[in-house]
């Protein structure tokens, strides 16, 4: 049933305009950005699993780098981004590309042949500047769009950052639907984590507040679309 | 084996006290105890201990008893391992700790009797499966050993017998254990309680019953009320307490409760300080309360053994009959209740079938016996195959245990170089380091509690409504995450015999403050049972409504709507499906009445939708209950299955348990549910352990998560194999299910009506506590969209 929601995808993907830059918000949690040809996600926390193998012991499947990528891939086919910006904690620590499979190494290199590559350096990844193929960068600038992984303080009219993950939730009658998102108030928007084991913070959570003095709309990533849900019907953990 | 009250705890212990008190005492400590006693509660421990101190001052043995549980402090744990007590009191997973400990081997040296108490409750769970494991290791450690089970009576003695003693390969027969059986007791004076008044077709309140029940409290000494489930606890709790005009002392005693409330309660009520207790299954067993003269079961019965555990609660002495009255509160209710009122008459059992061991327990235990000493992996198989649940275990899928163990059980093998064991050059397997023995401690046992959130008392500030003190007052007990997750703040519940109003959530504490005076709690107090009705009593419930003779034992009421039925529609025969479809309301409906439990329903009801839709009948939602379902649909089921005869028969076909069933199970919540426990029970993930918080959102990763890739990339993994195996004769019931479909295939009895029939009306009367078919997450967020859009255009 929920498969069969997945394939009619009737729904067009919902435009935000941002800095007079229009943006859509794409279903798998990336950000199209179509004057420039340019695809945005963020937080891909890859090689999470392993890192908590060799940290904690924990033996966690050990998919999730391919399950990102494989996501990924599949919206870089639809798109054909010119450019592709990671927005930073690309991966889940420093030692992530060494110890990344040599199948997925090959699946990055694919992904990055014939288009700009651009790795924005995060809290989690900073430390890593080569192996992995394409630029980096501490920030990058798009027209209009100031694109940086951690929401600067204060007021910041076009930025686009991550390092929140996102999350909203909706309870109804009994139910309660958890979903990873995008947050925006028109001038600013943080973006949802794109990894597979990257988790949720809830958007009513206090690190919100400062970002979105005067509230927000959540566009929830649903089975079949992108959802606005307005502050009001979003409910604490 | 023998009926409660018999006296069959102590019984255990003489064997074991005639040899201590013989022996002559050596001028060494002993290396480890004589004896071990296992029992699934630790207060039952306890209060063994101090029943087994009586006789051995009396008679002056000398003999030293002592219990180890995880209340025991390190100093004492330390000394009992360096001087050990003659005989040592314990439960399943001190028992596995002990096993696993690097002096396991000396210290289970002397061992020569395991006494294993409540054996017929332990073996229908994980924890049994863990405990034969142990009992497999002792076996070895001391061979010679005698095992003794202690059980109440069960259907398939036999299974507990071969429980006990090692198991050798076929074809030799199976090994087993003797059986002494005390018979007897006198018999149960157990009635139906019958207050005159006209039952409802559904609900399970039993609202109309609660002054006949303050009576029977005002006219005994001390009643136990049982319950099937925490919220009628809590309902039930709170009603005696609007009539109690005498301010009888009546406690409230379920799991959810502050640990030290409930022992307070326990503890006045071994004073004989209440006069009645409302409880749900937490004191199904243990205890030996003494003076309880009555026990009042409140809804359904669900099964014969059960309801028989729960009699004896009553008056624990043999010779006196225990007496009980079931309190139904619907009229199937009714049914259900004389079902087993027959069932206690002829003394007929309906304990589950013996368990198929779980692999993600074998997993925990390998981790564990690995802590314990360098294994070689062929002894180590031949041992577990001696225990009985994991009797017909395959080498191949040990091997894939210890594989599991020692990096994960990935196809892909990424972590090999931080393997939590390790095969050395001699072909043993070892511990890494102390660090995983130390997880392994951390994480052993198998009851996975549901996330958990505390209840705490706030105060509110004065004028500013909505607004709460955290870390004011005091905690009242714990409530289920799911459940707390469904409440928003001003939502008000009963709880802790309290109408409660839910503020907000702080850090990992739900903050309540008391409702006004008067207030009714607004979250309906959800009323259905967590047991399934056992396969037995159902058919006993079907043989009832098959024979029109049977119904004089029936109050008039349910003989009446009976006869109804059978006027309007049919009564299905003993082993027929009856299946009834009418329109109503511009819409179609199909009720059947299979009579196999809610859970079984449930995954019925889903399957069927889904094939309806595929017949482009355009189902739109179903509901169940524990004797049948409704599904309604938009085209008219009566007129396809008139022109197409075999329509019904497919529809119902035994095929439905394959792929639509396998697609299903995979989404839903509950599999992902099964899913984590499997995973803490294996070591996947580790323990939330209470006191300790979530430090952020980087630390723990959802299962949720883990589950769908896991799904994705290695759909024949370990652990998805134990959630599955789980799947099928657990909470969903999925063996239930087929056995029903066999049983019905050419014996669909159907009829076409105008109109509702008045059996199919208990289920309707489920409508709108279910949710509906179809109802996705995304329809939750489109109505929550809906909303902004409004607030924009308004």
């Amino acid at each position: 049933m929920a498969l069969g929601l997945r394939l009619e995808k009737t729904h067009k993907a919902p435009t935000l305009t941002l800095a007079g830059e229009a943006l859509t918000l794409d279903l798998c949690g990336g950000l199209w950005l179509s004057a420039h040809r340019t695809l945005v996600v963020s937080d891909l926390h890859l090689e999470k699993g392993s890192a908590f193998a060799a940290r904690s012991g924990q033996f966690l499947p050990p998919y999730d780098t391919r399950e990102t990528l494989a996501c990924l891939h599949e919206a870089v086919v639809r798109l054909d981004p010119a450019r592709v910006v990671a927005l930073g904690d690309s991966f889940h620590d420093a030692r992530g590309p060494e110890r990344m499979e040599p199948g997925d190494r090959a699946m990055v290199a694919a992904l990055q042949e014939g288009r700009d590559w651009v790795w924005i350096a995060g809290n989690h990844d900073a430390a890593v500047h080569e192996g992995v193929g394409g630029r980096y960068a501490d920030s990058l600038t798009l027209g209009g769009l100031r694109l940086r992984h951690e929401p600067a303080a204060g007021a910041a009219p076009g930025e686009i950052a991550g390092h929140l993950h996102p999350c909203g939730k909706v309870a109804m009658r009994g139910r309660t639907v958890r979903r990873r998102c995008f947050v925006s108030d028109g001038s600013r928007l943080v973006m949802p984590a794109f990894g597979a084991y990257a988790g949720g913070l809830n958007v009513r959570d206090r690190a919100f507040e400062p970002l979105f003095p005067a509230g927000f709309t959540a566009h929830l990533l649903g089975d079949g679309r992108v959802f606005a849900i307005g502050r009001a019907m979003l409910a604490r953990d | 084996m023998a009926p409660t009250g018999a006296g069959k705890t102590l019984a255990g212990f003489l064997p074991s006290l005639v040899a201590l008190s013989g022996a002559p005492r050596g001028k060494g400590a002993r290396r480890g105890p004589h004896t071990l006693y296992v029992s699934p509660l630790k207060a039952l421990a306890v209060d063994i201990a101090r029943n087994l101190d009586a006789p051995i001052a009396g008679m002056g043995l000398g003999v030293r008893v002592e219990t180890r549980t995880g209340d025991t402090p390190a100093h004492k744990r330390t000394r009992q391992i360096a001087r050990p007590p003659d005989i040592l009191l314990t439960t399943p997973e001190q028992l596995a700790l002990l096993i696993a400990h690097r002096e396991a081997a000396d210290f289970f040296s002397e061992l020569r009797c395991v006494i294993l108490d409540e054996l017929h409750a332990l073996v229908t769970s994980k924890r049994g499966d863990l405990l034969s494991l142990a009992l497999a290791r002792l076996h070895r450690l001391s061979p010679g050993l005698t095992a003794i089970g202690l059980s109440a009576t069960v259907r398939e003695p036999d299974e507990l017998r071969k429980y006990l003693v090692p198991q050798t390969p076929p074809p030799v027969p199976a090994p087993m254990a003797d059986l002494v059986v005390v018979r007897g007791g006198a018999k149960a004076d157990l009635r139906l309680l019958d207050t005159g008044r006209t039952l409802p077709l559904a609900g399970h309140t039993a609202q109309h019953a609660m002054p006949a029940i303050y009576d029977l409290i005002r006219a005994h000494r001390t009643v136990l009320v049982f319950v099937n489930t925490r919220l009628q606890a809590e309902y039930t709790f709170q009603e005696l307490w609007r009539l109690n005009d005498d301010v009888l002392p009546i406690a409230l005693h379920h799991g959810s409760l502050d640990a030290s409330q409930r022992r307070r309660v326990e503890a006045a009520m071994a004073e004989g300080r209440l006069r009645a207790i409302v409880c749900t299954a937490t004191l199904d067993l243990g205890i030996d309360w003494g003076d309880v003269d009555l026990v009042v079961n409140v809804g359904a019965p669900k099964g014969a053994s059960r309801i028989m555990q729960r009699i004896g609660r009553a008056n624990h002495r043999m010779d006196e009959p225990s007496k009980a009255y079931l309190v139904p509160g619907n009229r199937f209710e009714i049914l259900e209740c004389q079902a087993a009122l027959d069932a206690v008459e002829e003394a007929a059992q309906d304990t589950p079938d013996a368990r198929l061991g779980a692999p993600d327990v074998l997993a925990q235990h390998v981790l564990g016996m690995a802590c314990a000493d360098a294994f070689d992996p062929v002894a180590l198989y031949d041992e577990i195959v001696s225990a009985a649940p994991y009797a017909t275990l395959a080498w191949e899928e040990f091997e894939a245990v210890v594989d599991y163990v020692a990096t994960g059980g990935y196809a892909l093998r990424a972590y090999e170089r931080f393997a939590k064991i390790l095969r050395g050059a001699d072909g043993l397997w070892r511990v890494r380091d102390a660090r995983v023995a130390q997880a392994y401690r951390m994480n052993v046992g198998t009851i996975v509690e549901s996330a958990k959130v505390k209840v705490r008392l706030a105060r509110s500030i004065r004028g500013k409504p909505g607004t709460v003190l955290p870390k004011t007052g005091r905690v009242l007990g714990e409530v289920e995450e799911d459940f707390c997750e469904t409440l928003t703040p001003g939502d008000t519940f009963l709880f802790a015999g309290e109408v409660l109003r839910f503020e907000g959530l702080s850090e990992d504490e739900a903050l309540v403050t008391r409702a006004g005076p008067g207030t009714d709690p607004a979250i309906p107090s959800y009323a259905g049972s967590k047991f399934p009705l056992s396969t037995y009593l159902a058919a006993r419930v079907r043989a009832i409504i098959a024979d029109p003779f049977a119904w004089d034992r029936l109050p008039r009421q349910v003989a009446d709507y009976l006869l109804l039925q059978r006027s309007r529609s049919v009564l299905p025969g003993e082993r027929d499906l009856l299946v009834e479809t009418f329109p109503r309301a511009g819409r179609h409906y199909l009720t059947a009445f299979p009579f196999e439990g809610r859970l079984a329903h449930q995954t019925l009801g889903m399957l069927l939708a889904r094939r309806l839709e595929r017949a482009r009948l355009r189902p739109l939602g179903f509901a169940a209950n524990d004797y049948g379902i409704a599904i309604w649909m938009n085209r008219d089921l009566s007129e396809r299955i008139a022109a197409e005869p075999g329509f019904l028969g497919e529809l119902f076909a035994q095929d439905m348990l394959g792929d639509d069933l396998e697609a299903w199970l995979d989404e839903s919540a509950m599999m992902k549910r099964t899913f984590r426990q499997c995973a803490v029970i294996a070591g996947l993930i580790e323990r939330r352990h209470p006191g300790l918080k979530k430090t952020g959102r980087q630390v723990t990763i959802s299962t949720d998560l883990i589950y769908d890739v896991l799904r994705k990339h290695q759909p024949d993994h370990l652990l998805l194999r134990a959630a599955r195996q789980d799947a099928a004769t657990g909470l969903l019931d999925v063996r239930r299910l087929g056995m029903m479909l066999e049983r019905i295939q050419g014996r669909i009895t159907h009829r076409a009506l105008d109109r509702v029939s008045p059996l199919s009306v208990s289920v309707m009367l489920e409508i709108g506590r279910e949710r509906v078919y179809g109802e996705g997450a995304d329809e939750i967020l489109a109505e929550a969209e809906a909303q902004l859009l409004e607030e924009a255009l308004s």
